[in-house]
């Protein structure tokens, strides 16, 4: 279907190909060039800074009111915290799925990945009646914890994850496990030295899609965090710039950057997984 | 292959020391069961208690019987996922089905006992002129004149009669008097109290300078269930969450109460709400074809350019078109919400300079939604591409080199053999992103918030509102007071519809089939 290109058939791939880094890359450049401008304001903004410093960037850090930089670190920190659990939990569901035979396996998978399609964050109500209950009982995971807004998220362990991650174990052949345990391993150890590792590039794309889903996550994150200091990244920005464009334009510009950091560089180390694992069926959640 | 895995499950069960593991684990979890449930009678958390009896019970049932192997692997996940996305659905099928939203918030008793602490006064009813004391405790002490001379002690919720010189006064050495800017102060404090005089009548305060024997207005009769105003003499009944009088007269506050399926009634037959509901809806299943549509269309054009062969650069562009999906969501859509600033945003900057003219991006209905499908044809272009270039890749050489031999051209290739295999792969993700749209709601919040708002609709909907964020402002975000009830019921609704498209898409792509046939 390819042939070689004449002089024209290639200047209107890359004229083509140019329009969209333009389309895709320019937002990108423009936030970045805003984060080192100390105009602070969208009016007037240049794409190349007549003055470069790092006033905004230092904003992040020293501004008590808006402790951006704390909020970057909360969301890092709930964020790998409920991937890796939810990566632990997922496992172990999938194996279960893809390697016993059990009474109500296949409507139990289906059921969950059902059950996942309910929006959780309009049933926010019930969510935060069951947390600040359950923080009556056990203070550690109450309202305005972080123990406590990680626990909900886990409830996404089930679902599209456990589906992902049954159909990569399907693919593994079951020869190693089974001779393995002729030599005496357990089911348990048989997953644990001999899929697990064999299963990375799986294990990787749940992380990053929940790592991603979990950063981005602020509604119930907005109901249940109440102080200021316990925000989320995505909480606290949008209450940052909420509609303030014109006066905390550079602030918010280096907030972006920063606070896009910690994703783009774990997508740039997992990015060889994705593609296998996007074309198994996930979505950007 | 089953019977290796039942064999791996005898010798589980064939060892001591995982026996006395198990055990000692489970005697563990079951006594941190009790100490809780101990806890939640004496808080009376009923519905957390069934919830944790039920949990525990299922563990052990698990952890005991043979056959509970394999779920054991499943509890974890399982767990979280009853705690935190079955039992809020639960609780949303029920909440459904209820009134509960600004006017009736509180449970039927809590409103009972309202109407039951208001009292009214008599026009010419006499006044008590009064001093107040407290003492270093916060304790209240009050000293009453009648207007005919009579003075009177009160003080922990009863009134008795002294003289001045009353030995039962001496108490009130270690007490201090309130000024009146204290007792201004402390007004809210000072209208709660009130000393009993029996036949329901209370002696309470009427303003900073004197106290009045006011009467109970309502009384409940709990066998009858009515609420009887002792004024007039009027029975309100309870009804629809109101107690309600003969005549249709309804007090405030209502309460909570179950009221079947009124609220899906009132999404189909109520004017008010049925015209915006419906336009939403339908904005919702545009914006979900326009977004799929957009970004497939994008990402798919661009897979075919990169998947050329004799293309140069096509690994730079690849890595530098797949920026924007590294970006959160969130913040790119707070980024674009500046950039398509109508004062002062780039966009009309450039719009501006070039073509002498600006876009009111975010406050005009049309444009508005130009704008949302321009920024996620943004967000999404790059994972669109991403999976085209993968199914592109899996598509053999020798269906085109066979199709070049019969004397197909580029676009019949493209038509019969590239479309037909690709869409093979890709037709359920494309399903899948459907519905993913469907339910963007950080999109729309975050870039309109779902404005500019449908004048004249009773409940808060907007132009751009897809069913996700209405509903979301129809719960928690309404100037009007929120409506919990209804919007329970939208998310059910909502929870239906995208369910759907889910079961037909795993149903018909055979996306359950076991990958590995000879497992």
């Amino acid at each position: 279907m390819y042939r070689r290109h004449t002089f024209f058939g290639a200047l209107w791939r890359h004229g083509i190909l140019l329009v969209f880094l333009v389309f895709a890359l320019f937002p990108i450049f423009w936030v970045i060039s805003a984060s080192f401008n100390p105009a602070n304001t969208l009016v007037g903004q240049s794409l190349i800074p007549k003055v470069v410093s790092l006033d905004n960037y230092r904003e992040l850090f020293t501004n008590q009111q808006h402790p951006i930089a704390l909020w970057i670190k909360n969301s890092v920190i709930v964020s790998l915290i409920t991937s890796a659990l939810v990566v632990t939990m997922t496992s172990l569901a999938a194996y279960a799925f893809s390697r016993f035979r059990f009474k109500g396996r296949r409507t139990g998978l289906f059921i969950s990945l059902l059950v996942q399609v309910f929006p959780q964050m309009l049933a926010a109500v019930a969510v935060y009646l069951l947390i600040l209950n359950i923080g009556k009982l056990f203070p550690a995971l109450g309202i305005n914890t972080h123990a406590g807004l990680i626990m909900v998220y886990l409830g996404g362990a089930m679902g599209v994850n456990a589906w992902l991650m049954k159909g990569y174990f399907d693919t593994i052949p079951t020869s190693l496990e089974e001779s393995a345990m002729i030599d005496g391993a357990t089911p348990f150890q048989a997953f644990y030295m001999i899929i697990l590792p064999l299963a990375r590039p799986i294990l990787a794309v749940v992380f990053l899609l929940q790592f991603i889903g979990t950063y981005s996550e602020f509604i119930l994150a907005s109901v249940l965090i109440t102080s200021s200091s316990k925000y989320t990244l995505a909480v606290g920005l949008q209450l940052f710039i909420h509609d303030q464009y014109a006066n905390r334009w550079g602030v918010f510009a280096a907030a972006s950057v920063l606070g896009a950091l910690p994703i783009v560089i774990l997508f740039m180390f997992l990015q060889k997984y994705l593609v296998s694992g996007l074309t198994h069926g996930a979505v950007k959640g | 292959m089953d019977s290796d895995f039942k064999n791996g499950c005898d010798s589980v069960r064939g060892s001591i020391l995982s026996k006395v593991l198990k055990g000692l684990g489970l005697a563990v979890l079951n006594v941190i069961v009790i100490w809780s449930a101990l806890f939640l009678i004496s808080h009376q958390s009923y519905v957390i208690l069934a919830l944790l009896l039920l949990g525990a019970l299922i563990v052990n049932i698990v952890f005991i019987l043979p056959g509970g192997y394999p779920f054991r692997y499943l509890l974890p996940a399982t767990f979280f996922m009853f705690l935190l996305v079955v039992y809020p659905i639960v609780y949303t099928v029920y909440i459904s089905l209820t009134n509960y939203g600004t006017g009736n918030i509180l449970s039927k008793e809590q409103v009972i006992a309202q109407f039951e602490e208001k009292f009214v006064i008599d026009r010419d009813a006499e006044s008590y002129a009064f001093e107040a004391y407290i003492n270093d405790q916060g304790e209240l002490a009050f000293l009453f004149t009648r207007p005919d001379g009579e003075l009177l002690l009160g003080h922990k919720s009863t009134i008795d009669s002294v003289s001045l010189d009353d030995p039962k006064l001496e108490f009130l050495d270690d007490y201090i008097l309130l000024e009146k800017r204290d007792l201004v102060r402390m007004t809210n404090e000072l209208s709660a109290i009130g000393f009993d005089c029996g036949d329901g009548k209370q002696l309470r305060m009427r303003n900073v300078n004197s106290f009045a024997i006011y009467e109970r207005q309502y009384v409940y009769e709990p066998n009858t269930d009515e609420l009887v105003d002792l004024q007039t003499g009027i029975v309100y009944k309870p009804s629809n969450g109101y107690f309600q009088a003969a005549d249709g007269t309804r007090l405030t506050p209502g309460f909570r109460t179950v009221i079947g399926l009124s609220n899906f009634r009132k999404l189909f037959t109520n004017r008010q709400i049925t015209g915006p509901f419906a336009r939403v809806f339908l904005w919702t299943v545009q914006w979900a074809l326009l977004s799929v549509a957009t970004t497939f269309a994008v990402g798919l054009f661009l897979a075919i350019l990169l998947n050329d062969p004799y293309l140069r650069f096509r690994k730079a562009y690849r890595s530098l078109l797949i920026l924007p999906y590294a970006i959160p969501a969130f913040i790119s859509a707070l980024i674009w919400r500046g950039l398509f600033n109508t004062e002062v945003g780039v966009i009309n900057q450039i719009l501006q300079a070039t073509i002498n003219s600006s876009v009111p991006w975010l406050q005009d209905p049309f444009w508005a939604k130009i704008a949302l499908v321009i920024l996620n044809l943004w967000l999404g272009f790059p994972y669109m591409m991403i999976i085209c270039l993968g199914a592109l890749q899996s598509i053999g050489s020798e269906m085109y080199e066979a199709a070049v031999v019969d004397g197909a051209s580029s676009w019949q290739q493209f038509r019969y053999i590239t479309i037909p295999l690709l869409m093979v792969s890709v037709a359920p993700l494309l399903v899948a992103s459907f519905s993913f749209n469907f339910n963007n709601f950080s999109v729309i919040y975050l870039l309109t918030r779902g404005r500019p708002p449908i004048p004249g609709a009773q409940t808060p909907a907007g132009y751009t509102d897809i069913l996700i964020s209405y509903t979301y402002r129809l719960a928690f975000e309404s100037g009007r007071g929120v409506d919990y009830g209804l919007a329970s019921a939208v998310t059910l609704i909502i929870f239906l519809i995208t369910g759907t498209i889910t079961f037909f898409n795993f149903r018909f792509t055979g996306a359950l089939e076991d990958v590995n046939k000879n497992v």
